[in-house]
């Protein structure tokens, strides 16, 4: 009963999503027909496919609004460190000079979405990669373009993202 | 308006050059992936709005309807792009690829 819960909330969440991104296709209406159709097979299909995954651990909290905006205002700092590593980055290309590794380093996160927006901000960035995330102790191993430290701490490799994952989704 | 399209584009441009390079220059598939997020972050992020705004600048449903696509585009590669990165990396690493002129690899003793 639980499961078929979560699936029916999954696919209403896709549901509304697909309606928001397909709005005025309509001749007399906000949503032509065919649209709405294609919406409900895809959100059902979606919904049987990610709702064990979505609201397993933590997923729930982003119901709360502020997180959105959180996740909004993010851009912002992504950015700037996005612009600063594809400089960096460049210049490597160009000079050849890399020092490459794999480290480890324990961010000491809980939900699995915040281990998501952390491991995809690094992986954004050019310069980290992150290669695997330890399901049970929340270990990120990294690879790492230019190595300063063997057992750097979480703000060496990636600046500012694990205190912003927190905030978002913790 | 045509001149700030053109800058857009030659930046993007300039730094999917540079990531290109780096499939060349780099040594291994790890690195090779760095190379590749370049293109993937600032050379579409400034494709893709020197497209915004030209959609803009042609006003219009049509211009709009352009830009909104565009923007949606990014939106999306932004996001699924990390995650294909990610998957490559993690079955390179799993398919036995070390990683060339590493210093340090803690994945090799945390696992084994």
């Amino acid at each position: 009963m639980r499961r078929l819960a979560v699936w029916a909330a999954t696919a209403v969440f896709a549901l509304v999503v697909y309606l928001l991104l397909t709005m005025w296709t309509g001749t007399w209406g906000l949503w032509s027909l065919s649209e709405l159709i294609a919406g409900a097979v895809m959100s059902c299909i979606v919904g049987a496919a990610c709702g064990g995954l979505l609201w397993e651990r933590g997923g729930w909290r982003m119901l709360m609004p502020h997180r959105w905006l959180l996740l909004v205002l993010y851009v912002g700092p992504l950015f700037v460190a996005m612009a600063r590593a594809n400089i960096d980055v460049a210049w490597r290309v160009i000079t050849g000079n890399i020092r490459p590794g794999i480290v480890r380093f324990d961010p000491q996160l809980k939900t699995d979405l915040a281990r998501t927006i952390l491991a995809n901000s690094i992986t954004l960035t050019p310069g980290t990669l992150t290669v695997d995330v330890s399901e049970h102790s929340g270990a990120f191993y990294v690879h790492w373009i230019n190595v300063t430290d063997d057992s750097p701490t979480p703000e060496q490799v990636c600046g500012g993202f694990p205190a912003w994952a927190r905030r978002i989704a913790e | 308006m045509n001149a700030l399209i053109y800058i857009l584009l030659a930046v993007g441009a300039l730094f999917n050059g540079l990531g290109a390079l780096a499939l060349l220059r780099f040594p291994d598939v790890y690195t090779r992936i760095h190379g590749a997020t370049k293109c993937t972050t600032f050379g579409s992020i400034f494709s893709i709005v020197g497209v915004v705004v030209y959609g803009f600048s042609q006003g219009g449903g049509e211009g709009g309807t352009l830009a909104v696509h565009a923007l949606l585009a990014l939106f999306f590669l932004l996001l699924t792009n990390p995650t294909g990165s990610h998957a490559l990396a993690r079955g390179a690493y799993r398919g036995g690829i070390k990683p060339a002129q590493a210093v340090v690899d803690r994945l090799e003793k945390g696992k084994r």
